[in-house]
């Protein structure tokens, strides 16, 4: 399999996650959101896929769309909004592909996390840094 | 001093042969004495494929000077390296000798009489020349266009890029991608590109509302050069609706896209593709870290962030290509390519002294052809500088800091904000500054010079969005431009830090007083992204503020510290 884009950034980001953890109120939130999605199970590095553009083209509306092989759930968190929880999708048994697009609006710069629970039982998490800026001027 | 050998040497050095012997064999590159067209040309064919390159033109259809940059940092994995490195340090990493005409070509110190000894640089008409012995070398070689080109001049203004269509079919490409032509506006761009006689390409223009592949673009082209089936993938610019007004253009997305790359490239080998190359302007950075991401492209021509390399950059089994802009260059690449693979690369990096290689008559006729209508507007003397007046640098160059007098006076403000944008030709101390050279740092279709009040919180949070759009260690986040150009105000800038953290010391200077984050400044600026801007437009500012200095002067510098990365 090729080196993913996301899985990647998921790399690239370990480090860089951990200078912009959301603040105050809303960083317990993400993790008391994942903790009880995940009941404080391990998390894997692989298995679900995040596609996010690495800089928003406008913050108020960014396409993302999040697959995981074998899903039953993807939860997805926007770590920096006031509001974190983005969504939840449910896959039953009978669905072909366990994917889902939507858009998404984003306050500010900040991660974005999407968090698969698996038929099997267990999870897998990934994440992406997406870009919310003034605009500037290219060459 | 300026040895003909010295230039020859040199020039054959930048012919960089690598493949079965290994990479830069210039030991066995000859000299001879000589310094001239031929020897600009001299290039002993190689394999079966030849590639010709040219990028970021920004419609300079006749010669300019062009300086390079003397501050261009790198960050992240990207500190001190190629194309983040200038003057002495360049010449060390090439062998450049000072004084050469390729020192002249590629660094900026002793700009203004090396300029005076060997001319302006460019023209397309002296292009044609190149393409055309090239051509006449190797028939069927496939000439690659980077985008940026229906940009930049009062004719590709006023024709809305109609002029450099005109001229870029004569010069016949095969393919382009694409940037600032988008500031057209997208009906614009349609009429142009259905028009075009050869493929417009960009994998990564997306319709905006289906978020799929835009049907006006294809991602890739076909060509049979050689016995060989070269797949061409268009890359345009990833950021152009944050760069640039997206309101001009809602129908596109962009985005850099290299998952639906390597999809583009899987396809494209899938279907017998026996050399893949990606006709990029995502800007160097982006195009190393993509092609350390995306597998199975071999050569990825480079434009963007204005660049002139004279070696390609190895990333895995990817070669990247840097050609320069504003038609100072055009890369030659030949390639052998066998039993499906690219087997070896050599390649050069032609500078086009406009006053040594002869120009292509036709095309001449046709470029004068463009401008007749506009010239004596074209032509119309604005005043003389007694400075060497440049924009490409990391910070404010000396036109910078001349377009920021004029706002800061003749829009009456505190705090001046130009675009830290790479194109933008010099002018030599001595030179008459004509209303052309003016269209030439400032043509654009947003240009109107904006007045208003920004509290100094809000400096500080566009200071510090540029400075990341710039200097974020990830090339994924950066935009390419420069930092923006400031008036009026004084900063610090300590490159390393993250946003919010990078910038300091914010000094209003007609006052020496820090700046108050709670205080409204009035400020002056051009080119903003937002849609209704009012204001006169820029190059009417500065041509009133140049008439009233009559002769330009070496002026007080905005002064920007940095404090470099470690």
């Amino acid at each position: 399999m090729n080196f993913s884009r996301r899985e990647t950034l998921g790399l690239g980001l370990g480090a860089m996650a951990l200078t912009i953890l959301p603040m105050g109120a809303s960083a317990a939130t993400v993790d008391e959101l994942i903790a009880e999605f995940t009941g404080g199970a391990d998390m894997a590095d692989t298995g679900v896929t995040l596609t996010a553009p690495e800089i928003a083209e406008n913050g108020n509306t960014v396409p993302i769309s999040v697959e995981a092989e074998g899903a039953s759930e993807i939860m997805v968190l926007a770590t920096g909004n006031p509001t974190p929880p983005v969504g939840t999708f449910k896959f039953g048994p009978l669905a072909g592909s366990r994917s889902a697009s939507t858009r998404i609006r984003l306050a500010t710069t900040q991660e974005v996390v999407a968090i698969a629970k698996l038929e099997d039982g267990t999870f897998a998490r990934t994440s992406a840094e997406i870009k919310v800026t003034i605009g500037g001027c290219g060459g | 001093m300026l040895s003909r050998r010295d230039f020859l040497q040199m020039s054959m050095a930048a012919a960089s042969i690598y493949g079965g012997s290994g990479f830069g064999n210039w030991a066995r590159l000859a000299a001879q004495d000589k310094f001239d067209q031929d020897a600009l040309l001299e290039f002993e064919k190689f394999g079966n494929v030849t590639l010709m390159h040219i990028t970021d033109i920004h419609a300079q259809l006749k010669p300019i000077y062009f300086r390079e940059p003397s501050v261009n940092i790198g960050v992240g994995e990207n500190r001190g390296k190629v194309p983040h490195i200038t003057g002495e340090d360049f010449r060390r990493a090439y062998g450049i000798g000072g004084g050469t005409p390729l020192d002249y070509a590629l660094t900026y110190d002793d700009f203004v009489s090396q300029a005076q000894a060997y001319g302006k640089v460019g023209g397309l008409d002296r292009v044609a020349t190149v393409l055309n012995a090239i051509r006449a070398d190797r028939p069927d070689a496939l000439l690659l266009d980077g985008g940026d080109t229906w940009h930049g001049s009062m004719t590709c203004l006023k024709t809305e890029g109609q002029d450099m269509v005109n001229v870029m079919n004569a010069l016949k490409p095969d393919a382009m991608t694409f940037h600032w032509e988008f500031t057209l506006g997208s009906e614009r761009v349609q009429e142009i590109v259905e028009g075009l006689p050869f493929a417009a390409l960009g994998q990564n223009i997306f319709d905006a509302e289906w978020d799929e592949p835009a049907e006006l673009f294809k991602p890739y082209e076909f060509f049979e050069r050689g016995g060989v089936k070269i797949a061409v993938i268009g890359q345009a610019f990833p950021y152009m609706p944050i760069a640039n007004p997206g309101w001009m253009f809602p129908e596109y997305s962009f985005g850099i896209r290299d998952e639906h790359m390597q999809q583009m490239v899987d396809e494209v080998r899938a279907q017998g593709a026996e050399l893949v190359v990606c006709l990029s302007h995502n800007g160097f950075d982006v195009d190393k870290k993509m092609a350390g991401i995306v597998k199975g492209i071999d050569v990825i021509l480079s434009g963007h962030t204005h660049d002139a390399l004279p070696e390609p950059v190895l990333i895995g089994e990817t070669h990247i290509i840097a050609s320069g802009s504003n038609g100072k260059f055009v890369s030659r690449v030949d390639l052998d390519v066998r039993d499906g693979k690219m087997m070896g690369i050599r390649h050069k990096l032609i500078p086009i002294f406009s006053d040594l290689i002869t120009p292509d008559a036709e095309i001449t006729k046709l470029i004068d052809a463009q401008r007749a209508p506009y010239l004596d507007e074209l032509t119309h003397v604005v005043g003389k500088s007694d400075a060497l007046l440049y924009r490409r640098g990391n910070f404010n160059g000396t036109w910078d800091d001349l377009i920021c007098d004029a706002l800061l006076s003749e829009r009456d403000a505190e705090i001046a904000l130009s675009p830290g944008v790479r194109w933008g030709p010099s002018i030599l101390p001595g030179q008459d500054i004509t209303r052309e050279d003016i269209f030439n740092v400032t043509s654009m279709t947003y240009p109107n010079a904006y007045r208003t009040e920004m509290t100094g919180e809000f400096l500080k949070v566009v200071l510090e969005d540029v400075g990341d759009n710039l200097f974020n260690p990830d090339p994924y986040y950066q935009q390419g431009g420069d930092m923006v150009r400031v008036g009026g105000m004084g900063f610090k800038m300590d490159i390393a830090k993250p946003q919010g953290e990078r910038i300091s010391e914010m000094t209003l200077l007609s006052s020496g007083e820090p700046i108050d984050p709670q205080r409204s400044y009035v400020v002056a600026g051009w080119a903003s992204v937002n849609e209704g801007t009012e204001g006169p437009p820029i190059w009417d500012v500065v041509e009133s503020h140049i008439s009233k200095l009559g002769t330009v002067s070496d002026g007080a510098r905005t002064p920007v510290k940095y404090v470099l990365p470690k």
